[in-house]
């Protein structure tokens, strides 16, 4: 590792953290539903080898269940995520290449969506939907995309300017063509790293707002459920229950995290600097 | 002086007008989404009644609500009452909308001042020690704290802090603003504190990593400058730099950065108030969606705008201080 120039070494280190996330998201994925249900032999059990993150007031083990649960939050959050990125893609060159009214008009509307509080719009749009997985899945698609809306429309003013542009413009290439060959694929960097980086708010509003109840029924096992059920049993002592699928969330939040910042210093050597 | 009284009512009109527009358009869309729902209010209702209802009685309350109405016609109703100071009447709770939501944002303004506060200063603070020991361990390590706490969910935290001090220390009490069983005139003000602590720590510690990034950021640029570098050759001390050069230029950007955190800060608070089961608006709001009170969400809703509102403004008048171009540009 240490003979290899950082580059390289990021890159690994990339690929690495890659894996283990499509590890735990598929072994989330392939846990039976059987391997969850529990006996009240086993109930209220402290971590221990047979039950890494020991089992909750119904007999449940918690780790199964906790990675499980991560699996649904990352499907959720995933879904989510990419629909903020395309939305913002969308917004962010309509306001760039629009008129003057169009580009007033989305800032003014960005403002407005800005303007409540995300876990004020997610619970309101999740009641709008009738609660349940797709008023959490739209409710965070619709609150995410504001800053990457402006980060791109900000990126394609700044292509437009560039003189290939006007080159392009001054040979008779139209608006449309314009796009598809000079501005979409320098976006492509901006979405891939935007798309990650929404990866862990997303996922952290999921987790937020189906701990208040939102969202996903009790039967699923995703994370904020998890947690708010660990919140009836804190008063007898459960830490496990609460600090272990709660550690977990963060870790790979934490990972996402990390791999969005590397991507984009292997995708943008220049911003490595700072 | 004349000018200076003509020019703060320009600026006052101005930003009244944005906000008036902006609680319009969120009141559009607020009442937009609560109508689309396919969730029934009057089921939800009757269901909260307790008794059973005839067919009769669900007509006349459905009339009396005006639910079959076309949707503009409602809106102009809903409207032209809150325009009047009436935002109806809470489904959960029975009473006034515009009671609860007064009643209980004092409730909430206290957590959430403390928490605006505490995470003001501690993130300062910090900001200022990461400024000084730049790319030192202190600052590496602060530096990674921040960007951990930024991925820890607030309820998360709270539930962690929850059993930790309130289970295994027993130093705090585990929710709710006041002892249980004792009346509300009898709480003191310091069984009250004693409530708030704890809720109050864990949503400034969700804050502070951003305003100690921020002000981290700007204070090596101001070390970094040319008129610091000469207060250095005139032998000045490390500390008297911070205390003559440094303070003064990253106080006021480091407030204004706390007062366009009040989204984010109210946000977090309706996770914190559930976690603690403090009697604040934010529960109010996930007890208004979960049972189905649509005045009381609509309520909330256009109230928390209006708060983020407010901060923004001062948010923006503060940059017009700081920095005269800002001002003349925008206003």
């Amino acid at each position: 590792m240490r003979n290899l120039n950082r580059r390289t070494q990021v890159v690994i280190l990339t690929a690495f953290m890659t894996i283990i996330l499509i590890a735990v998201f598929s072994f989330g994925l392939l846990i039976p539903d059987d391997a969850v249900v529990g006996s009240f032999l086993s109930a209220k059990q402290p971590p221990s080898l047979a039950h890494p993150f020991g089992t909750d007031a119904l007999g449940r083990d918690l780790f199964l269940r906790t990675l499980k649960g991560m699996a649904v939050s990352m499907t959720v959050g995933t879904a989510a995520s990419m629909i903020s990125a395309v939305i913002a893609v969308f917004v962010g060159i309509a306001a760039a290449t629009g008129s003057k009214c169009v580009d007033a008009l989305i800032n003014w509307f960005i403002d407005v969506v800005m303007g409540v509080p995300h876990t004020i719009l997610v619970i309101l749009i999740s009641f709008a939907l009738g609660r349940g997985l797709k008023g959490l899945l739209v409710g965070i698609a619709a609150t995410h995309w504001c800053s990457l809306a402006r980060l791109i429309r900000g990126e394609v003013l700044q292509l437009r300017s560039q003189q290939y542009v006007a080159v392009s413009r001054k040979l008779g290439k139209s608006g449309g063509w314009i796009l598809v060959h000079h501005l979409l694929p320098h976006l492509v960097p901006q979405f891939v790293v935007g798309l990650i980086l929404l990866f862990p708010h997303a996922i952290l509003h999921e987790a937020s707002v189906s701990f208040l109840g939102f969202g996903l029924p009790p039967e699923q096992p995703a994370i904020g459920i998890i947690l708010s059920e660990s919140m009836r049993y804190i008063q007898t002592g459960m830490w496990w229950s609460a600090v272990l699928p709660g550690l977990t969330l963060v870790l790979i939040v934490l990972l996402v995290d990390k791999l969005g910042d590397n991507l984009r210093m292997i995708m943008d050597p220049y911003s490595a600097q700072d | 002086m004349k000018r200076t009284t003509r020019r703060l009512i320009h600026i006052f009109a101005t930003y009244g007008i944005r906000i008036i527009t902006l609680l319009l358009a969120v009141s559009v869309i607020t009442f937009v989404l609560v109508s689309v729902s396919p969730i029934d209010p009057v089921r939800q209702y009757i269901m909260g009644l307790g008794t059973a209802v005839s067919p009769e009685q669900r007509t006349q309350i459905e009339e009396y609500w005006g639910v079959n109405e076309p949707l503009v016609e409602r809106y102009v109703g809903w409207m032209s009452e809150l325009v009047k100071g009436n935002m109806g009447e809470s489904a959960i709770y029975r009473r006034p909308v515009a009671d609860i939501i007064g009643e209980r944002f004092v409730n909430s303004l206290a957590l959430m001042l403390c928490a605006w506060v505490l995470s003001g200063v501690i993130g300062f603070f910090i900001g200022c020690v990461m400024g000084m020991y730049q790319d030192r361990l202190p600052d590496k390590i602060l530096k990674k704290v921040c960007y951990i706490i930024s991925s820890i969910p607030t309820f998360w935290l709270g539930l962690v802090f929850l059993l930790v001090f309130s289970v295994w220390l027993k130093w705090f009490p585990i929710g709710f603003s006041g002892p249980i069983g004792v009346l509300d005139k009898d709480i003191t003000v310091w069984e009250k504190l004693h409530h708030l602590i704890l809720p109050a720590f864990t949503l400034a510690f969700m804050s502070f990593a951003n305003i100690a990034l921020h002000t981290r950021q700007k204070l090596v640029d101001v070390l970094n400058s040319e008129y610091v570098l000469f207060a250095r050759a005139r032998g000045e001390r490390k500390w008297t730099i911070l205390r003559r050069h440094g303070l003064r230029n990253i106080l006021l950007p480091a407030l204004t950065l706390q007062f366009a955190s009040f989204a984010e800060l109210f946000g977090g608070s309706v996770m914190a108030e559930n976690v603690f089961s403090y009697p604040g608006l934010g529960s109010a709001a996930a007890a208004a969606g979960l049972n189905s009170d649509v005045p009381l969400l609509l309520g909330v809703t256009l109230f928390s705008a209006l708060f983020v509102a407010i901060g923004n403004m001062i948010a923006n008048l503060l940059y017009g201080i700081i920095d005269p171009q800002i001002q003349e540009v925008g206003g």
